[in-house]
């Protein structure tokens, strides 16, 4: 676990302008990158023979609204490498008003329904993901719900509940 | 196949199925009995838990980690209580991760006794299912004698476990650990060399190593194409560096190796009870910390300050200091993460669960392309879904 943070290092140097952040809580390694390089860094992190981040556990988004007021989604990236057995958490700031970012389903397949689940729950837009559609809810379903905006008990339109009633789609 | 023109039709599979264990729903393209295409719809138990998470405070939410992955709740509870307990910066007490870890390696014995029964049964073989029950039903005694319920444990507390073991646990456990292995020859005495399983079940829903890493695959699902990948020996937690087990590997990456795969977890897994249950440490079973762990339900009746504590504690929730941790364990199907956002107040501020069936599901596609329709319930039953954890 020592390397963790060499990862950061590492990081910086190869991309100075993508890395804006390095973090360490709890022993765990976090590096905020830039949106624009998100395609790039996830390529470099896959392919590298030292980082070698060949899994991806987790993505997901964050809506960063409450937390500090910023009106702003956050894309979080889990790695794991299987042959160094390290982790790193990478997070990409996007602005609420345009929230969209690369895909990196071209670097792990798993990403796939990770990233339609992050486009369902906030509206989040994965640039060049072959199948965008919402996985979780149902076709219609209005409003992204993980938003912190879309209250606990959100109510969906009567055409909807409609549609269930009757069986169709 | 003869220059015919192909034709391919659509088909429906669930989500009322017996076999897709759940409501999962597919569409499945046929040309002849061959799949050549397959979508899976999810959703149809989506019950919002990552939002309803948001406004509990960190203790209620341990009662909705037991409705992810319903077959083991041990290992629900025990990953959202070790996230809270790392972003606390606390350690449970030596005897509790004990507890734990034998709690959490009987639920993987039922869990995947549960799915021994059904993927047997869906593939027609049926004897196993009521052998398997049988087993079962000694583990969910032994749950109900620790935690007063047979499904839903919700045992784990942050910081330890509700309460200490009942009289009689070990006795009965050890009993378990002794009938066990026998009874899992049984098992295999029906299946391991039956001439029809092996048909059934070899170089059906291949998955090669570099595919299964890239899919997210993990737990048997991985473990069946050979990669050697286990939390509890990579990043142990809980004191499993203590124990002595081995991580089974498959070959091929088919059904069978992944059936191969859990038989011998099931053996390691009654192991490990049985050193867990041996060298159980005395001491406490919660951390004696007032602030965020609940106080032992005994002292409510005589201390003053552990009922003030607890109504604390019950009442306002506990506060984690303002960040965000990541913790994984191996539950019986897989990875299971925890990603906890902290805003400092008395409600998280944003839990992403990540569970393993989700993404074992992922890798389905890949697999039976190609195959014949009989052999997606095979599949199917290879990868031990539920529902539960993959719709939230």
């Amino acid at each position: 676990m020592a390397e963790v943070s060499a990862i950061g290092k590492k990081l910086k140097e190869t991309f100075p302008e993508a890395v804006t952040g390095v973090k360490t809580f709890r022993g765990e390694l976090t590096v905020s990158i830039n949106k624009d390089y998100i395609g790039k860094v996830a390529e470099f992190l896959c392919n590298d023979d030292e980082s070698d981040f060949d899994y991806l556990s987790d993505l997901c988004g964050v809506d960063k609204s409450r937390l500090d007021n910023s009106n702003a989604f956050e894309v979080v990236y889990h790695l794991y490498s299987l042959k160094h057995n390290h982790r790193v958490r990478l997070k990409v700031e996007i602005p609420a008003s345009n929230p969209s970012i690369k895909t990196v389903t071209n670097v792990w397949k798993t990403a796939d329904w990770h990233e339609r689940e992050a486009y369902d729950m906030f509206g989040i837009i994965f640039e060049g993901h072959p199948n965008l559609e919402r996985i979780l809810t149902p076709e219609g379903f209005e409003g992204y719900p993980l938003r912190k905006d879309y209250p606990l008990k959100g109510r969906q339109p009567a055409s909807l509940r409609e549609v269930y009633r009757k069986g169709e789609g | 196949m003869t220059a015919t023109t192909q034709q391919v039709m659509t088909i429906n599979m669930g989500p009322q199925h017996p076999s897709t264990h759940g409501v999962l729903r597919l569409i499945l393209e046929l040309d002849g009995e061959t799949v050549v295409k397959s979508t899976p719809h999810i959703g149809f138990l989506h019950r919002g838990i990552e939002k309803l998470a948001e406004h509990k405070t960190y203790h209620q939410v341990i009662t909705l980690t037991d409705r992810l992955d319903y077959l083991a709740p041990m290992s629900n509870n025990l990953g959202y209580a070790l996230a809270v307990e790392k972003l606390l910066d606390i350690e449970a007490p030596k005897r509790s991760q004990y507890i734990r870890i034998i709690l959490c390696e009987l639920t993987r014995i039922s869990s995947h006794l549960l799915w021994l029964a059904t993927h047997a049964l869906d593939i027609g073989a049926m004897t196993v299912f009521f052998y398997c029950f049988r087993e079962r039903e000694t583990l969910n005694d032994i749950f109900e004698m620790v935690a007063g319920a047979r499904m839903n444990l919700s045992y784990v507390r942050i910081g330890g476990v509700a309460r200490d073991l009942p009289d009689g646990f070990v006795e009965k456990a050890r009993e378990f650990v002794n009938v066990f292995p026998g009874r899992l020859r049984e098992y295999e005495t029906l299946l391991t060399k039956n001439k029809i399983w092996l048909m059934r079940t070899k170089d059906v829903g291949v998955i090669s190593a570099e595919d299964a890493i890239n899919y997210g695959l993990s737990g048997p699902s991985i473990r069946g194409s050979g990669v050697k990948w286990d939390i509890r020996k990579s990043e142990p937690y809980s004191s499993y560096n203590e124990m002595d087990f081995i991580v089974p590997v498959g070959k091929n990456g088919d059904v069978y190796d992944r059936y191969l795969v859990r038989i011998e977890e099931m053996r390691q897994s009654n192991e490990i009870v049985r050193q867990a249950v041996d060298t159980l440490p005395k001491g406490e079973f919660i951390a004696d910390i007032p602030d965020v762990a609940l106080p032992q339900k005994e002292n409510l009746k005589k201390s003053m300050e552990s009922l003030i504590h607890h109504f604390k504690i019950v009442t306002d929730g506990i506060c984690p200091p303002v960040g965000e941790v990541y913790v994984c364990v191996e539950a019986p199907k897989g990875e299971l993460g925890y990603y906890v956002v902290s805003d400092g107040t008395k409600n998280p501020y944003r839990i992403k669960i990540r569970p393993p069936s989700f993404v074992n599901l992922e890798g389905l596609q890949k697999m039976i392309e190609g195959h014949l329709l009989a052999d997606v319930v095979a599949v199917i039953g290879s990868l031990d879904i539920v529902l539960g954890e993959i719709d939230r």
